[in-house]
């Protein structure tokens, strides 16, 4: 024992530093899989001192359904009932990606007619994703009435989904080489006057003069709200460095700044023959993707207006085999999803299937950014800030 | 009528106020938040949805009364009777008329808060022994939000009590009638506006309502209670909404009299005048409950720190002077 004191070697009490801490081990804090807002499945495993967050990992996979491996043993029509289970709050916007790269293989050139309709069934489940965004985030943020206001606007723009396509979430309406013949109810089984329902374009004005009242009443009811803007400004600030690090895409991205848009900069659906702008944020905070996503309703409505008004007459599909073979070689298209950028490469041996598909989805990229975005941040502001990533975890997993 | 009697009937005048109070306010907030997101809201339960509060009791207390296995037991079943202890405690000196009230203490201000912060207690042994991370963190939010809100509560009461020059809380509704002028117009407006501030981060709702917040801590404190035990939670606010009301408008609004009506009527009007004032600060706070997002918590205490103590002192200081001047 060689511990003893010894009295002239003391250190003296003045020279003692006096900065006693106190250790205290961080919490565990299991955030998900089942918690209120986590979106469905993602399970956060945070660090938490207090309130305060000191790392934080997200856990993913409890809603993998293995699409790409499942793509594989399945033929290319039957593909797109798959691909729109993928973000089911805009089932629709998915399968464009898909049929496009497929089309792109086959070298078909797809009629403008199921080109615009296929532009306003997009830009329609943009504005539904979008309303759920609204509604879902002042939930998060503790206001419960705009939840029920946005899921009553968003009821009427899923009922014209509906009516066209016969499916509110998961409408599979995409055919290789154009739309579903037959679309909408007819009175007879004849397919060349199967078309968009009737009375749809009076409805449609409609209801997206509608849509327009709605995001001027949120912009006032949530955007005017001063805790709203306390919650949310200079909270969960991403940088433009950040968001090309991690892929960030879609309105996160154009929040940050970053005029970045592929519905101008392709040419996967008619866009360019219409006018509206995309909106950028300036900070890239919560607020700023909130409003992003506001304003992108708002230019959305504008572009189906416009598309109802010069549409096109002509057939709604392309000369296609009836047994769809798809050449041999591989091609990827990326689309602009509500979410973000959504791409499928699609590689084919020559087969009824495809050899491999890759689904590129905008979510799991959006979130690979939570663990230096949530680092330091307070426990409330991680639910605004993941809030505000509007992610959902069928795009996560896929 | 015999000591015993009188007392037997004076709780259960309490009892069936308080329980009534909380019925009406539960129907109020589910059927005006029902309005105010264009819904119906109950409508089957009795004349359309009426009794739909009774059948929300008779739902939990059908429910299972789980109990965790680490939770400490003795205290987790303890902490609801704490919190609705304190809530009906408050009852006992708020007068309905001068002669309809249990009790009128002549310290009823300093009994008031005193009972009061009892409810903080309750709420943080609940969070403290449900043995889970989310309560726990709601039950140390509660204690600090009450402690924070608690002074801008007193201190808005202390300008009271130096205008009326009196605690008891009969002594304050008879100088309001002295005055001619209930004491919310005449002088004590910023300490009214400071204590229904105050009020609503003492009942935990929103924009104040962080030990609970639902997206944050999944049900806050009351995350591990099921059954009866949530229910008298969730009874237990309502009762605490409807007396808070009830005490503002007692020092605010002139209580059981109404200006220009005769005095000596006060026996018959003044059970609904109070109700009546009860009710319609209860309806500002559904109002603002169903339209306003969260705070967080270190806005909370910001505000209260930063904003409502400094205003609260500034409030007695300037009752002072004029108490002094005039």
């Amino acid at each position: 024992m060689d511990t003893t004191i010894d009295p002239n070697n003391m250190p003296h009490v003045s020279d003692a530093s006096v900065s006693v801490e106190i250790e205290t081990e961080d919490m565990t804090l299991n955030i998900g899989p089942q918690h209120p807002s986590t979106h469905g499945v993602l399970r956060l495993v945070a660090k938490v001192d207090g309130e305060k967050i000191s790392s934080v990992e997200p856990v993913l996979g409890y809603m993998h359904r293995g699409y790409e491996k499942l793509a594989e043993v399945r033929t290319y029509p039957q593909i797109t009932t798959l691909v729109n289970r993928i973000d089911w709050v805009s089932g629709f916007a998915n399968e464009i990606p898909f049929i496009a790269a497929t089309e792109k293989l086959m070298e078909i050139e797809v009629p403008e007619r199921a080109q615009h309709i296929r532009l306003i069934l997009t830009e329609m489940a943009r504005i539904a994703s979008h309303f759920v965004f609204n509604g879902a985030y002042a939930l998060e943020i503790g206001a419960l009435s705009p939840m029920f206001l946005a899921m009553e606007d968003r009821e009427r723009v899923l009922d014209l989904i509906e009516s066209v396509t016969g499916g509110r979430f998961h409408p599979n309406f995409n055919r290789i080489g154009g739309v579903k013949p037959a679309a909408g109810a007819g009175p007879t089984t004849k397919k060349d006057i199967q078309d968009l329902p009737a009375g749809f374009y009076e409805e449609t004005k409609i209801v997206m003069e509608k849509v327009l009242e709605a995001v001027e009443r949120f912009e006032n009811l949530v955007g005017g709200n001063e805790v709203f803007k306390a919650r949310t400004q200079n909270v969960g600030i991403i940088s433009k460095e950040m968001c090309e690090d991690y892929g960030v895409s879609g309105p996160i991205l154009r929040a940050s700044g970053v005029k970045f848009d592929l519905r101008t900069q392709t040419n996967f659906l008619p866009y360019d023959k219409f006018d509206f702008e995309i909106p950028i944020g300036e900070n890239g905070d919560c607020y700023d993707r909130w409003y992003v996503r506001l304003i992108e309703m708002r230019e959305s409505a504008r572009i189906i207006l416009q598309a109802i008004d010069s549409m096109p007459s002509g057939s709604l599909q392309a000369k296609v085999p009836k047994v769809i073979k798809v050449p041999k070689g591989q091609s990827y298209v990326r689309t602009e999803n509500p979410k973000g950028e959504m791409g499928f490469h699609v590689i084919s041996e020559g087969g009824l299937g495809p050899y491999r598909l890759k689904i590129r989805t905008p979510s799991f990229s959006n979130i690979s950014i939570l663990p230096e975005l949530l680092e330091g941040q307070l426990l409330p502001d991680l639910i605004a800030i993941m809030g505000s990533l509007d992610f959902v975890l069928g795009d996560v997993d896929r | 009528m015999s000591f015993g009697s009188e007392i037997l009937l004076k709780v259960g005048v309490v009892l069936a106020f308080a329980l009534n109070g909380a019925v009406i306010f539960t129907l109020m907030d589910v059927k005006a938040s029902a309005w105010m997101q264009r819904r119906p809201g109950p409508l089957h339960v009795g004349l359309r949805g009426l009794i739909f509060p009774l059948a929300e009791v008779i739902k939990f207390i059908q429910k299972e009364d789980i109990i965790p296995t680490k939770v400490d037991k003795t205290i987790f079943k303890l902490a609801p009777a704490f919190v609705l202890f304190s809530v009906f405690g408050l009852f006992v000196v708020v007068p309905i008329s001068p002669t309809l009230v249990v009790v009128d203490l002549n310290l009823g201000v300093f009994y008031l808060l005193a009972i009061s912060t009892l409810s903080t207690l309750g709420v943080l042994i609940a969070g403290w022994s449900s043995a889970n991370k989310y309560s726990l963190m709601g039950g140390l939010r509660a204690a600090g939000q009450l402690i924070a809100y608690e002074l801008p509560l007193i201190l808005a009461v202390v300008g009271v009590v130096i205008q009326a020059e009196t605690m008891s809380l009969v002594g304050i509704v008879e100088k309001q009638i002295e005055w001619g002028l209930p004491f919310v117009i005449a002088g004590q407006g910023i300490a009214f506006l400071i204590f229904m501030i105050a009020a609503t981060a003492e009942m935990m709702r929103v924009p104040f309502d962080m030990p609970i917040g639902e997206s944050e801590l999944v049900m806050g404190f009351m995350t591990e209670y099921s059954g009866i035990r949530f229910l008298i939670f969730y009874i237990a606010e309502y009762i605490n909404m409807f007396v808070m009301c009830a005490i503002a408008s007692t020092l605010f609004l002139g209580g059981y009299h109404i200006p220009l009506l005769p005095v000596e009527w006060v026996n018959f009007y003044g059970p609904v005048s109070v109700l009546t004032k009860t009710l319609l600060l209860g309806f500002i706070l559904v109002l603002v409950r169903w339209s306003f997002p969260r705070f967080r918590e270190d806005q909370l205490q910001n505000i209260a720190w930063k904003i409502l103590i400094p205003l609260s002192l500034l409030n007695i200081l300037i009752t002072s002077v004029m108490k002094v001047v005039f």
